[in-house]
Parts: C-alpha cells; structure tokens; sequence
C-alpha cells in the first residue's frame, strides 16, 4: 500500500470515527435511490434528535 | 456470504519464527521481573512482558474461543445488518467500531486503581493486569458482546432475566443501578481530591464547560457536522486552558478558584443535574469528542514517553503491605484486595454493561466480536500497565506522603516526612517541598490515585520530551484525567436516569417517555442524589474517602463482572456447550473467590482496618468511653465514622446478597440444561448475511479481492469502508 493510499484510509476512517462519513453515505443513498437529499443542517438537526434517545454509557 | 481467510489455515514458518521471538521476547521479559531484587529494574521490562503476553493472547486463546467456543459464523448476518436503520443498528467498519468501544470502555478506572495498588509493589498488580485481562476480563468483553449480538443487542440485565429467571434479572437490575451509583460517586470523589485547594485545575477543568458548549453551538449553528473541525478547536482552546491556568495568580482569581472540597461537591452534582437534562447536542456530544481525543492521544504519548524516558522503577517488586495488609493507601493484604483495586484494565464488570447493548448493535460480522470485545480490553489493560508503571517510578517516599490520607500525614510536609519515615522509606521535607514545587501544586494527601498518575506522568514526559515542563504536564494530565471522569459521570448520570424512568415507566407509564420534562428532571434528580451523597459521606470521611469507599467500588465492579461472567457460563451451557464452560468460568471461579473473600473481609473481618462494622464498633466504644477514634478530630467525626462505617458495611452485604442471588439461579437453570442437554434460549434464528467484510485488524490478499469483488456487484456498503 503506497503513502498516498493509506492517507486516503486513514482519512476514512477518521471520517466514519467522527460520524461526518455518515452525510457522504446518505448522499450516496439519496443519489442512488433518486431521491432530493435534506440539507447539512436538517440532517445533522436529525442525528441529533436520535442521539437524544440513545442510551451509551461510558465506563470507569 | 462467508470468506476463507488465512486464519484457517496452519501457521506459515514465517509465522512460527515470529510467533516463536514473541514468545521469548515474553518470557525474558518476565524472567528479569521474576528474579530482578534489590536493584534497578526498567519499566521497559513490564512494558514488553505486557505487549508479549497480549500478543499471544489475542494469537491463539481469542481465535480459539471466536472459533472453537463459540464458533462464530460470519455466514450469519448479525443485527447490525439485518435490522440496520442507520442510528442504532448501524455497520460499522471494525477498526472504527474498535475505537468506539475502547473510547466507551476506558475510563478513569484502569488509570486510578493500579495506581492505588502500587503501594504492595510493582509485581502483583503487573501479573494481575496481565493475566487478569487474558483470562478473565478480555474473555468477559467478548463473550458477552457475541450473545447480546445474537440478541438483537439485549442489555446485560435483560439477558439475565429472560436467561436465568424473573428473580435473577430483578436482583441484577438492582444491582447495576447500585454500583452504577457507586461508582459514579467515586470517581466523582477522584476529580474532587485532584482538583480542591488546585486553582489551576479548577480554571482548566472549569473552562472545558464552555469550551464544550461553544463547540456544541459551533455544531448546531454555525458549520453542522464538522466534527473532526470542531475538535481541533476545542483541543487547541483545551491547551491554552492549561497554560493560561499557570497565570490564576496574576489574572487575579487564584482566592475564587481555590475551592474546599465542599465546594466542589456542589459544584459537581449541579453539573451532573444540568449535563443529564440539557439537550445531548450542547453538552454530552462534544464533551464527548474532546475526552475521546484527549483519550487516545494521551495514550499514544505517553507510550511513546515510556519508551524515551525508560525510566526505572523505584518501588519493590513486592512491598512489605501486600503481606502485612497494613498499607496506608488501603487496608488489607495482597489479597484479595489487589485483585478488587484494580478492576478496569484486568476485569471490569461495567463493561459488560458496554458489550451489551450499544456495541453489538454495530458489528458488521460475528468474528469481529474478536477483535472489537477481546481486543479492544487488551487496550485497556495496556492503559491500565501504563499507569502501573507511572506509579512506580515515582519515589516511594512522594508515592506514600501523596496517598496517604491527611489523618495520617497531617497535611504538612514536615509531618508528612515523619509518617512516611515511620513506614521505613526515607524523604525529607524538603524533598516533599521540591516534589510540590516542581508541578506547583501542593502533593500532600492527594488521594485519589489522579494526582499521582499526573506527577508520574509528568515526571515520564519531562524526561523523555525536555524542556521543563513538569508543571505543565502535570496539569495537562489532571485536565486528561478530569476530563473524562467528568465525561463518564455526566452519561452515566444520564443511563441513570433512563433507568430510573424505564423501571418506574412500568408502574406510571408517562414517566418512561424521556422527552417529558417532569419526569427526565425528577429521575436526573434521583440519579445525582443518590451519587451526590455518597461523594458527600466520601468527602467528609475522617478516614479519607477514598480508604473507605474505593474497596466498595472494587468489589461492586467485580460482582458485577461476576454477574455477567455467571450469565456466560449459563449460556454455554444452555447452548449445549458444557465442555467449554470453564473459558468464562475460569475468570468466574477465581472472581466469586475474590470478591466473596473481599465482601466477607469487609463485612464480618473483627479488624478495624479491615471491616466496615469492627471500625464502627470500635469508634462506637471510643466514643463511649469519652476518646477520640483513629483520625477524628472531633467526637462529630467519631460518629461520622461509625454512621459511614455501618452504611458501607450494609451496602457491601447487600451487594454480595444480590450477587448470590442471581449465582444461585444461575446455578438452578445449568442443572436444568446438563440433565436435558442443553435448553432453549433466546437467541434469533440464522439468517443467511449478504455482506462481506475481513475478520482481523488487517484484511488478507483473500479477504480484499472477496470484499472488491463484492463492492464491484453491490457498490460500497454504506459506513463500512471494509479496506
């Protein structure tokens, strides 16, 4: 794997770590389903909503 | 769709000359730590014998419970995919899952409880992290993870009771709120004793609210979704927090933020009532992102300090304490008490509370439970090994005159010295006041094990990176420290809370709506009760809180970890898979053994030191024959302690009650499943998985072409990333 291929990994995974990969993957879904997409914020303001409810916990 | 990786065929001789310098590399390394006596031992010795062993250990004994144990099927589509919605049932690429789960997992806990335990050497507690995790801890994370994952993601309480019975599943729901609660307070207690009479960290630890709630704002309003963004900010105004914080004196605020430890107590629970009923956005999520960063970043350097610095150890292999059990850090011989002090990093029950639930929701294929439960604990226990090693390279004298409760050494330095002379290690009050004015802070009875992590680290990274900043680092580790104890006691707060409200939802079913006000701010106010007053009774014991109340944590830990290990073995069983039932029972036998022990020593032990109620009765005549008891002041703290004293003691029985409770189900419901063969279980039926993703941290030539080919026919599996 060459330098440039594994900056590209590691920026994916940094991306899908802190959750922005998740707008990509719902564009991607809206393109392929042909569907308008929301925007950034309508979105975001939606995972919000479901963080609310979530109920992960953090350790000693 | 399954793949045939390498992992299934013998090992290769490139892997045998490998495996075989691992190995050896391992057991020099615990050979030098084995005879080495009287002289200078590297830390780099407990540091290789640790990364061997757990090499080793996720090699072979994972891969043979993943395979052999519970023959893990990745043909089997997991919830994640089959139920998948994009929010809790998500598929998560491993490696990133992987960080997830450690960021849950790791707290304060491995960082705190090797550092209490270093006053009975470096010996004991470097075996215990070690083989602790291997057999015990490591195996629970992912043994629990892999049933709830064929759960659908039950929780931990759930299982037990639609498991082992009604009765069971009612005394582990009390459980788990109990030493939930626990817990909460002592760590609570922890951020408290590193940050009273500390202006400094009381501004940086202060400004991480508002810096968390800009972040939150910044999030909201301003650019949505920038995470990683955000971040960087909030690390960069975390820095200049700690540097700025040096200046209190000269900004003039050094009188406000010098708080008693009273203050701090309400100071704290209003926080926790505010975090728990604020909205996620504004507070808990980028709180969130700065401890986790701060987190792994620690982590990462003070790793690589360790290696720079190779710094010596400075205390005994094994202390006179660890047989004489009368430590002043805590009281009580090697064991069992090493073996409760350090919990988080060798055995941790709290996280089978993580490893059901949220995590198994989001594996992509059953055999990263290997790599996501197993290996995911070994990583703590490396956190938990670093800070071993931090403690022990501190000089003994500064080790004991920092954790020794103030009634014991008075407070001063002079006083401090004489008390840590009489235990038969040498300093000078002026090497105490060199040690204080080194990090600027006082050190005397700084209990809690936060402020020593910090000293040590300091000293570790003032050694390996230069530049004499020793005051600096210190605080940068208390901020680290604080940050994600606070972190963990604002969610755990609000797991309360949604406890709370789900239990008395089923007797008053509005209340477990988590969007009415008046119930979400009435079970908040339950939760930070409940834990707020344990911190108080902690905070105002005349025998130091942490003396008696961390025992308390431990024990509760480890039933708890006892609880989940029975539900372990119970499956197994039920599975018809009583020949492997002495995997999870290993750690089960040897944790009933040890916290049963513990519990009775603290309950019934006529050792005043030792036991809850001896101490009381003792204080109690003291009190009626006109003295003074242990290190009262006054006849008020004479009956502080007997009223501390019994409370503990009945909470420490009531704890191991309900832990028999639910054994002994256990115990009813494996008869059962012998004499049948085996019973039915909840467990979901196989469906047949369309997703194809690499088992291990780094994917084969095999597993690649498998995933390409697949993505060339389905395109790319969304969040999955599988490279």
């Amino acid at each position: 794997m060459t330098t440039k291929e594994l900056g590209r990994v590691a920026w994916s995974l940094l991306r899908q770590a802190t959750g922005e990969a998740k707008w990509d993957d719902y564009l991607a879904r809206c393109e392929r389903e042909g569907v308008r997409p929301m925007t950034r914020r309508e979105f975001e303001r939606q995972r919000d909503h479901e963080r609310e409810h979530l109920t992960q916990g953090r350790c000693c | 769709m399954s793949l045939t990786s390498s992992s299934t065929r013998g090992l290769s001789p490139r892997s045998i000359v490998i495996w075989t310098v691992v190995a050896l590399v391992g057991a020099t390394c615990w050979t030098v730590l084995a005879l080495s006596r009287g002289e200078e031992v590297s830390a780099l010795w407990i540091l290789f014998a640790a990364l061997a062993s757990y090499a080793i250990a996720y090699r072979f004994y994972s891969r043979f419970i993943a395979r052999r144990v519970l023959e893990v099927d990745d043909t089997r589509a997991t919830p994640a995919e089959r139920l998948q919605n994009g929010r809790d049932f998500d598929i998560t690429d491993r490696r990133v899952l992987f960080g997830h789960h450690f960021a849950a997992i790791a707290g304060a806990g491995p960082l705190v409880g090797p550092v209490l335990a270093a006053q009975m050497g470096y010996l004991p507690g470097t075996i215990w992290i070690v083989v602790g995790v291997i057999l015990a801890g490591a195996v629970q994370d992912m043994i629990v993870m892999f049933f709830s994952m064929r759960r659908d993601g039950k929780s931990l309480g759930q299982m037990v009771r639609e498991e082992i019975g009604v009765v069971a599943g009612v005394a582990a729901l009390i459980a788990v709120f109990a030493i939930m609660i626990i817990i909460l307070a002592v760590l609570a207690l922890v951020v408290v004793n590193a940050l009273a009479e500390s202006p400094w960290g009381v501004f940086s630890i202060g400004l991480t609210i508002p810096i968390a709630l800009f972040m939150g704002f910044y999030l909201r309003y301003l650019r949505p979704g920038r995470v990683m963004e955000v971040t960087a900010i909030g690390v960069a105004l975390l820095l200049l927090a700690i540097v700025l914080g040096g200046y209190v004196e000269e900004l003039g605020l050094a009188d406000t933020l010098t708080l008693s430890k009273e203050t701090l107590v309400l100071c704290l629970v209003i926080y926790g009532f505010v975090a728990s009923i604020l909205p996620v956005w504004m507070l808990l999520t980028p709180r969130d992102y700065l401890s986790t960063f701060m987190k792994v970043g620690v982590i990462v350097l003070l790793a690589f300090g360790l290696i720079l610095a190779a710094p010596a150890l400075q205390h005994d292999a094994i202390s006179d304490f660890a047989t004489e059990g009368t430590g002043p850090v805590f009281a009580g011989k090697l064991f069992p008490f090493v073996f409760i002090t350090i919990a988080c990093g060798a055995l941790s029950g709290f996280h089978a509370l993580i490893s059901s639930g949220t995590t198994p929701k989001m594996i992509a294929k059953e055999s990263h439970v290997r790599m996501v439960g197993y290996g995911g604990m070994l990583m703590e226990s490396f956190v938990a090994i670093s800070a071993l090693i931090a403690a022990t390279v501190i000089d003994p004298g500064i080790y004991f005159a920092m954790n020794a409760p103030a009634g014991a050494t008075g407070g001063a330095a002079a006083s401090a010295a004489e008390f840590v002379n009489g235990l038969g290690f040498s300093i000078t009050p002026a090497d105490l006041e060199a040690a204080a004015a080194s990090v600027e802070e006082e050190i005397i009875s700084r209990t809690g094990g936060a402020p020593t992590l910090a000293f040590g680290i300091s000293m570790i990274f003032t050694e390996a990176f230069g530049g004499g900043l020793a005051a600096f680092w210190y605080h940068f580790a208390i901020m680290f420290e604080a940050l994600f104890i606070l972190t963990a006691v604002d969610a755990g707060t609000r797991v309360g809370r949604f406890m709370v409200q789900d239990t008395l939802g089923n007797i008053w079913k509005r209340y477990a709506d988590v969007s009415w006000r008046p119930a979400a701010w009435s079970a908040s106010a339950i939760v930070v009760a409940a834990w707020g007053y344990m911190l108080w009774i902690g905070v105002g014991d005349p025998l130091g809180g942490i003396n008696q109340l961390f025992p308390l944590f431990g024990i509760a830990n480890q039933l708890l970890a006892a609880i989940a290990l029975t539900l372990c073995v119970t499956l197994l069983i039920k599975h018809g898979k009583a020949k492997w039932a002495w995997v999870p029972g290993i750690g089960l036998a040897w944790d009933l053994v040890v916290t049963m022990t513990a519990s009775w020593q603290k309950v019934f032990s006529d050792n005043p030191a030792i036991g809850y109620f001896a101490q009381a009765d003792a204080a109690r005549e003291a009190r009626d024959a006109g003295e003074l008891y242990g290190a009262a002041q006054t006849p008020d703290d004479v009956d502080q302690i007997i009223y501390n004293s019994t409370q503990n003691g009945i909470l420490q029985a009531a704890f191991a009650v309900l832990v028999v409770v639910v054994v002994l189900g256990a115990l009813a419901t494996c008869i059962r499943a012998l004499r049948a063969g085996g019973l039915p279980t909840t467990e979901t039926p196989y469906t047949e998985s369309n997703v194809v993703a690499p088992s291990d941290f780094f994917a084969t030539a095999e597993e690649k072409e498998a995933v390409r080919a697949w993505e060339a026919e389905n395109g790319p599996l969304a969040g999955s990333g599988h490279r």
